[in-house]
């Protein structure tokens, strides 16, 4: 039994170490996301990838198992650093809490490159971001129009302390509170997966009857708003935020008005070339504009659109 | 009669202690292969900064596994932790950025508000009769709702209070030894398991929680008010959380409310894995530790190896498993 157990522990520990990846000249870049509680991350995944074969550097592509497990990106964050890489490509989960552990890096010299979520620091030596501000103006805008400028709505966000989290938030807010003096905000609640953004979503409309829109800020709100609104079958318009097939669907079928997209394999791209560009000595922009499109049924299968849709 | 059943008592826990000590062996010995292997297929692996990492990695698992151990030798359970540790952290936050305190207040707060907690899942266990599954199941609950609740579904920054990092991220040895930069929570860590130690084998608590897990009917008859003993085990493991929460609100210098839930899983696989077993009545404080050690060394090699975060868990999960197995053959041999 015993000799059993240690030979089957060894064939084990071989395999790990065979299946394990080895680094050898090329550069080497950890990219610490925020996991992959969404589809959103393996898009970004897809455009980092094809971007370290391009120019030939190796990474890996790494996150939390929920968006909540700080701790935990940190210690991925520290298991990182130890791996000794050429750069490094970080999406903070709190934008406030995790710059101290940045500088850690920093004071190693290695190359900093956020996106998704900044961070609120110098160190970064670039952020591969969506204007969220501006695309959450943009969604509101276009919820404006559909309720004919004036009414009550509501939002569901993602959460409130991650940049993009804070960024739609407030750029979907201020711009209804500056722009749209008719229309009110009656309900905003906070949720980050797609059930539990259904519930929130359909106590609101129990809670405001009189309620005609309401906007989901990430993927997870987007398809729980989605969920509700299928499964009350209120006439409400609903506006999303990233794409994924249950949103798609979604658009298809008339349940969502219609959606902000990031372009999530932009940025994957981004972070990749911009820390190549890095390991070079090349200077890079405080912020790279990955942008985003506002996106329903009449443009969704135009190639532009298309291709920062994912499933 | 009450004689007997003393004797066999004692006798039994003569032999308990042998049987975890076997068990403590074959947990050292998992943890040194571990790291013999990761430091032969890696380099990075056992550079002195990355065992920091693995230490302050280890701190606040290790921490909640400690409380966890009290609890569970004594055939309870508490599905809790994760979210108790929350919730004080959030209490901290509370006393700390709301209401302006200074941090001895906060420090305070963390471990008064752990107490109570758990003394409230002891009570729900002894005088209700709740199943501690049930009980802390429920409170793990409550507590995950409140901590969204107080914090406004938001963190609480420790931003206006000064040297709060100083529990956990921030290296004091450093003033002393200049080159070794282990971080206070890691002292923390060994400084609560010492402790704890010392009070599972030496003290009347651990003397209690033992009977508690090998016989609580026996205990009960030999006139042990085994009440009042469940709610101070549990109280203590809720004490333990308060610590843990101070821990990991100083590393991420916030309370944040939406973590915690899924910790209390890992906790109990430190107990586990270090050779505790489930069904109460064996364990020793340092093979949690051993066990916690296991976990992070495990999670730390194979990110330094680049494997995969999905295989990561996998890997856990049979090691779990694994140690089980090995825990109930040793039994079978005693």
């Amino acid at each position: 039994m015993k000799k059993t157990i240690l030979v089957s522990a060894l064939a084990f520990g071989a395999t790990i170490a065979a299946s394990a990846p080895s680094f050898a000249d090329e550069a080497y870049f950890p990219i610490i996301s925020k996991g992959f509680s969404h589809q959103f991350w393996q898009a970004v995944k897809l455009g980092a990838e094809d971007a370290a074969k391009a120019n030939s550097v190796k990474i890996t592509f790494e996150g939390p198992a929920t968006e909540a497990m700080i701790d935990k990106q940190i210690d991925m964050l520290n298991a990182a650093i130890a791996k000794k890489p050429q750069g490094l490509g970080f999406a903070a989960l709190d934008s406030k809490a995790e710059v101290p552990l940045l500088k850690k890096a920093a004071d190693q010299k290695i190359p900093i490159v956020a996106f998704d979520s900044g961070v609120d620091s110098d160190i970064p030596l670039t952020t591969c971001t969506t204007d969220n501000l501006a695309a959450a103006g943009a969604a509101a805008d276009k919820m404006a129009a559909a309720i004919g400028n004036e009414g009550e709505i509501g939002a569901v966000i993602h959460d409130q302390t991650s940049a993009t989290g804070i960024g739609r938030r407030d750029g979907f807010v201020n711009r209804i509170k500056e722009k749209y003096p008719n229309i009110k905000i009656v309900d905003l609640q906070y949720a980050n997966d797609a059930l539990k953004a259904a519930e929130d979503v359909k106590a609101m409309l129990q809670a405001h009857p009189k309620i005609k829109g309401i906007f989901g800020s990430n993927e997870g709100a987007a398809i729980g708003l989605a969920i509700a609104l299928k499964e009350t079958k209120a006439k409400v318009v609903g506006i999303g935020y990233d794409s994924g097939k249950k949103q798609k669907d979604a658009i298809n079928d008339g349940t969502l008005l219609g959606s902000i997209t990031q372009n999530p394999v932009g940025i994957g791209k981004c972070v990749v070339e911009s820390l190549a560009k890095a390991v070079k000595g090349e200077k890079l922009p405080k912020v790279i504009d990955t942008g985003y499109y506002w996106y329903d049924k009449s443009n969704m299968s135009d190639a532009k659109v298309a291709a920062v849709l994912y499933d | 009669m009450s004689d007997t059943t003393m004797d066999d008592k004692r006798g039994s826990l003569t032999n308990l202690f042998t049987v975890s000590a076997l068990q403590k062996v074959v947990a050292f010995v998992v943890l040194i292969a571990l790291i013999g292997f990761f430091s032969v297929a890696n380099e990075n692996f056992a550079r002195w900064s990355n065992v920091i990492n693995i230490l302050q990695a280890t701190a606040v698992n290790g921490v909640l596994g400690v409380g966890c151990t009290f609890v569970i030798v004594s055939a309870g359970i508490d599905l809790s932790v994760g979210t108790l540790m929350t919730f004080t952290a959030v209490i901290t936050g509370v006393v700390l950025t709301f209401w302006g305190m200074p941090m001895w207040a906060g420090i305070f707060a963390a471990l008064a508000t752990g107490t109570f907690c758990g003394s409230v899942s002891g009570f729900i266990i002894a005088k209700l009769k709740i199943p501690p599954f049930i009980a802390t199941l429920g409170m793990m609950q409550c507590l995950r709702g409140l901590s969204l609740v107080i914090s406004g579904v938001k963190p609480i920054y420790f931003n206006d209070t000064e040297n709060y990092s100083l529990i956990s991220p921030d290296s004091s040895i450093t003033l002393i030894f200049p080159n070794i930069e282990i971080p206070n929570g890691v002292f923390v860590m060994f400084g609560v398991a010492v402790l704890a130690a010392i009070i599972l084998s030496k003290s009347i608590l651990g003397r209690y929680v033992f009977a508690l897990g090998s016989n609580e009917e026996a205990a009960r008859l030999s006139g042990v008010n085994v009440d009042f003993w469940k709610i101070v085990t549990y109280a203590l493991g809720g004490f333990i959380c308060g610590i843990a929460g101070l821990l990991i609100s100083s590393r991420l210098n916030s309370a944040q409310p939406a973590l915690g839930q899924g910790y209390e899983l890992d906790a109990i696989a430190a107990v586990v894995i270090g050779g505790t077993s489930l069904s109460g009545g064996r364990g020793t404080v340092l093979g949690t530790i051993i066990g916690a050690f296991i976990m992070s060394v495990l999670n730390n090699g194979l990110r330094i190896m680049s494997v995969e975060e999905q295989w990561q868990v996998v890997i856990t999960g049979i090691i779990i498993i694994v140690a089980v197995y090995v825990d109930n053959m040793l039994r079978k041999k005693s």
